[in-house]
């Protein structure tokens, strides 16, 4: 019989008050005994209404089943049958919308915890799993991955198992792309990442960082070195910013630099050379996962204050749930319904004139209020400003999270590679073949900012449809 | 990995390196740019690409000692290796089609100037090269200036070598002199770049500079390097990193580099506090 409570069981983590202090993982995973009690809660649905809303197709109920059977390794196979990151996965998918969302129990009461459960077996595994990892058998062909985040990962990842001789070209100095650069320790530990590309390389994968396409060697030279065929996932990495006055001024960033300087460079640690301003009062504009992260970063740099300042309602905020749920709790406090106009800055100067210290750093940030009028293009009420409403947010740092578009570097070097006025690659189908012959992309590089998951997805699919095109090749 | 070929110390406070990394080496052009980090814990920091050797797969770096980063870079010996060496980053300046130019640079940022000088040089483009520097200690380069320069002018602050002035001084004694430039191309201190403009302005001579904003990835991803350009913000990593001088605010972009400016103090001292502990 399963079990009927209407609410997952809690996940153990660390308190708010302790945890707005330190960068260490919030959640701390269920344990055995809870993976099996929230385990029991699925219903073990026959038309499994829960994997259609994977984007991998993992087949969820069966691996919970497993679960239930305390069979935990068993439980990871199944999922790495359809993920090849779920350790990752677990951690930050926003499975409200997806899996958990087609959860039967979610009707009356709270879906079954599936990405809780994804986590315990990934981490389970990861702790206990001691065995070897076989290397395939070389097929002789070479494939090209341009990108080292979830989807470029992913696909390397399938196509080694393959046989194929896979190298990943790395722009920055570290793999793992917004898994490490964007996504905060907290959030996702780093040490998983590593773990993942391990496995990779124990595959037979070749990363090779600092290689920037486009710059470095353009698409065309690989094909020359004798790659049969690409992967382009790299990403969406150029950040926007509001065009309002101010943007300019010392204090103001995007949410790209905020958290490279946090999370890959490691600003918070003593020991590291990159700087960080301090900051007292932090507004964080914008509403989705790369604010919540980047305001509960400025909260754990020691700011007093860290607004999430938002245009629309708490309705419309594209973060997952949870992570709303845990910057609230970590005081993080949200002006919704409002949008800066201005961002001002110290104008100072000494008796002779000259600039005095301060001069130019951000001092506030004028925002208007906004209210919601008529559905837009989105589906989503669209704000409007209330007339004469504005007022001024006492802070001394702005970070922009309002979302980033595909970095032209590769679109500008490689040519017939098809575009889309947004700079997104155009891709044919599903499989994510491109305008040229042989090249495949996937990812934020062709759908503009989106999930991990939803990446991987991209990269599963490119993958298969890479050994389709090789297989036939010859 | 990347290993110091060749070390020389070019006056007290400049030092030239030719690093190995042949990836680079391969595609570098004058007014490119390289991102390097010296250890694990280091950071990212841009360096413009001063020469390269595409056969001996090798690129040329000389930096001044201004911070904990050049500092901790300085510490390397010959055969040691600089942790993450990546390029060449930015858009190659534009040399193609100028048939005289006057280069004018400025300390370390002849560093920069001179193998756009020397690329000019190549394409049979008459060279006017204008060099300034505090004094006669901290000359760079005068050989290799000398080389691809029709003309070749030190400047120095304090009169101990060339003429004593500034650079726009002699820039601005050759035009009216009635030197026709097609362009001014002017790579040194912002403070520099800034008169030189203002001065070119004046004679409506196009003038490109070099920007050396701060910034972290260096592929467009941070926004950290942005400028305001003609009234529009731009990204000196990937929209530069030369622009139209007569465009650039100045201003700002000096008052952007001194966000860190306190830090920077601190932890170069940290750094030279921890080396003098070691020797």
């Amino acid at each position: 019989m399963p079990d009927m409570s209407l609410t997952k069981h809690p996940m153990p983590s660390q308190e708010p008050d302790v945890r707005n202090k330190n960068f260490l993982e919030v959640a701390l995973g269920y344990t055995e005994e809870i993976a099996v009690a929230e385990a029991n809660r699925c219903l073990n649905c026959k038309n499994m209404p829960c994997v259609s809303g994977c984007p991998v197709n993992i087949q969820i109920p069966h691996f919970i089943k497993k679960i239930v059977e305390k069979d935990f390794e068993g439980a990871y196979e199944v999922i790495a049958g359809s993920s090849s990151l779920p350790a990752v996965c677990g951690r930050v998918c926003p499975q409200e919308k997806q899996c958990e969302g087609k959860c039967v129990r979610g009707i009356k009461g709270e879906p079954v915890g599936i990405g809780r459960l994804e986590r315990f077996a990934a981490d389970y595994h990861n702790a206990n799993f001691k065995g070897e990892v076989k290397k395939p058998e070389p097929n002789g062909k070479k494939v090209a991955v341009i990108g080292a985040g979830p989807s470029g990962l992913t696909c390397a990842g399938d196509l080694a198992k393959k046989g194929y001789a896979v190298t990943i070209f790395e722009a920055l100095h570290l793999a793992g792309g917004v898994l490490v650069y964007g996504i905060p320790e907290f959030r996702l530990p780093k040490s998983i990442v590593q773990k993942e590309i391990d496995g990779l390389s124990a595959l037979g994968v070749d990363v090779e960082t600092n290689m920037v396409i486009g710059k470095t060697v353009t698409i065309d030279e690989l094909f020359e070195k004798g790659y049969d065929a690409m992967f382009i996932g790299s990403g969406a990495g150029l950040p926007r910013f509001m065009n309002i006055p101010g943007e300019n001024l010392k204090g103001v960033y995007s949410a790209n630099e905020f958290l490279t300087r946090v999370n890959l460079m490691k600003a918070y640690k003593p020991g590291s050379d990159t700087p960080i301003k301090e900051n007292k009062n932090v507004a964080v504009v914008g509403g989705g996962n790369v604010a919540m992260d980047a305001a509960r970063c400025a909260k754990r740099l020691g700011a007093e204050n860290v607004y999430i300042v938002y245009r629309r309602g708490e309705e419309e905020l594209p973060a997952r749930k949870e992570e709303v749920e845990h910057a609230k709790e970590e005081g993080i406090i949200f002006k919704l319904l409002n949008n800066p106009v201005e961002i001002l800055g110290c104008e100072d100067k000494d008796e002779n004139g000259r600039p005095a210290p301060g001069y130019h750093f951000v001092t506030g940030m004028k925002c208007i209020k906004m209210e919601l009028g008529e559905p837009d293009a989105s589906g989503r009420r669209k704000p409007v400003e209330i007339p004469g409403s504005e007022f001024v947010l006492d802070v001394d740092c702005v970070i922009m999270a309002i979302g980033t578009s595909p970095n032209p570097l590769i679109k500008n070097t490689t040519e017939g590679l098809e575009t889309n006025k947004h700079g997104c690659i155009v891709t044919k189908d599903e499989s994510g073949l491109t305008s040229r012959e042989g090249i495949y992309a996937g990812g934020d590089a062709v759908t503009g900012a989106a999930t991990v998951i939803s990446a991987m997805g991209a990269g599963k699919k490119a993958a298969a449809a890479i050994d389709e095109y090789l297989s036939n090749k010859n | 990995m990347y290993k110091i070929v060749r070390k020389k110390e070019l006056n007290p406070t400049v030092t030239l390196m030719d690093i190995d990394a042949p990836a680079v080496a391969a595609k570098a052009e004058p007014g490119q740019f390289i991102i390097l980090r010296t250890d694990e814990n280091g950071e990212r920091i841009p360096l413009t690409v001063a020469d390269f050797d595409r056969e001996k797969g090798t690129v040329t770096i000389i930096f001044q000692i201004v911070g904990a980063t050049t500092e901790k870079l300085n510490h390397l010996k010959e055969g040691e290796y600089i942790h993450d060496f990546v390029g060449p980053l930015g858009t190659a300046t534009h040399t193609e089609g100028l048939k005289k130019v006057a280069v004018v640079g400025g300390g370390v940022g002849c560093a920069i100037a001179y193998p756009i000088a020397k690329k000019l040089h190549s394409l049979g483009c008459e060279v006017h090269s204008v060099v300034g520097f505090r004094s006669k200690d901290l000359l760079i380069l005068e050989d290799e200036f000398k080389e691809c320069s029709d003309k070749y002018v030190v400047m120095t602050d304090d009169g101990s070598y060339g003429e004593k002035g500034l650079v726009t001084d002699a820039l601005k004694k050759l035009i009216e002199s009635g030197e026709k430039y097609d362009e001014v191309i002017t790579i040194g201190p912002l403070i520099m770049m800034k008169f030189v403009c203002r001065l070119t302005k004046e004679f409506n001579v196009k003038t490109v500079v070099s920007m050396n904003p701060i910034m972290i990835d260096g592929t467009g991803m941070c926004g950290g390097c942005r400028l305001s350009v003609g009234g529009e913000t731009k990204f000196a990593c990937v929209d530069g990193p030369d622009f139209d001088g007569h465009l650039v605010d100045f201003d700002e972009a000096m008052d952007r580099g001194s966000m860190y400016r306190s830090y920077e103090r601190k932890k170069h001292e940290e750094t030279c506090n921890l080396f003098k502990g070691v020797n």
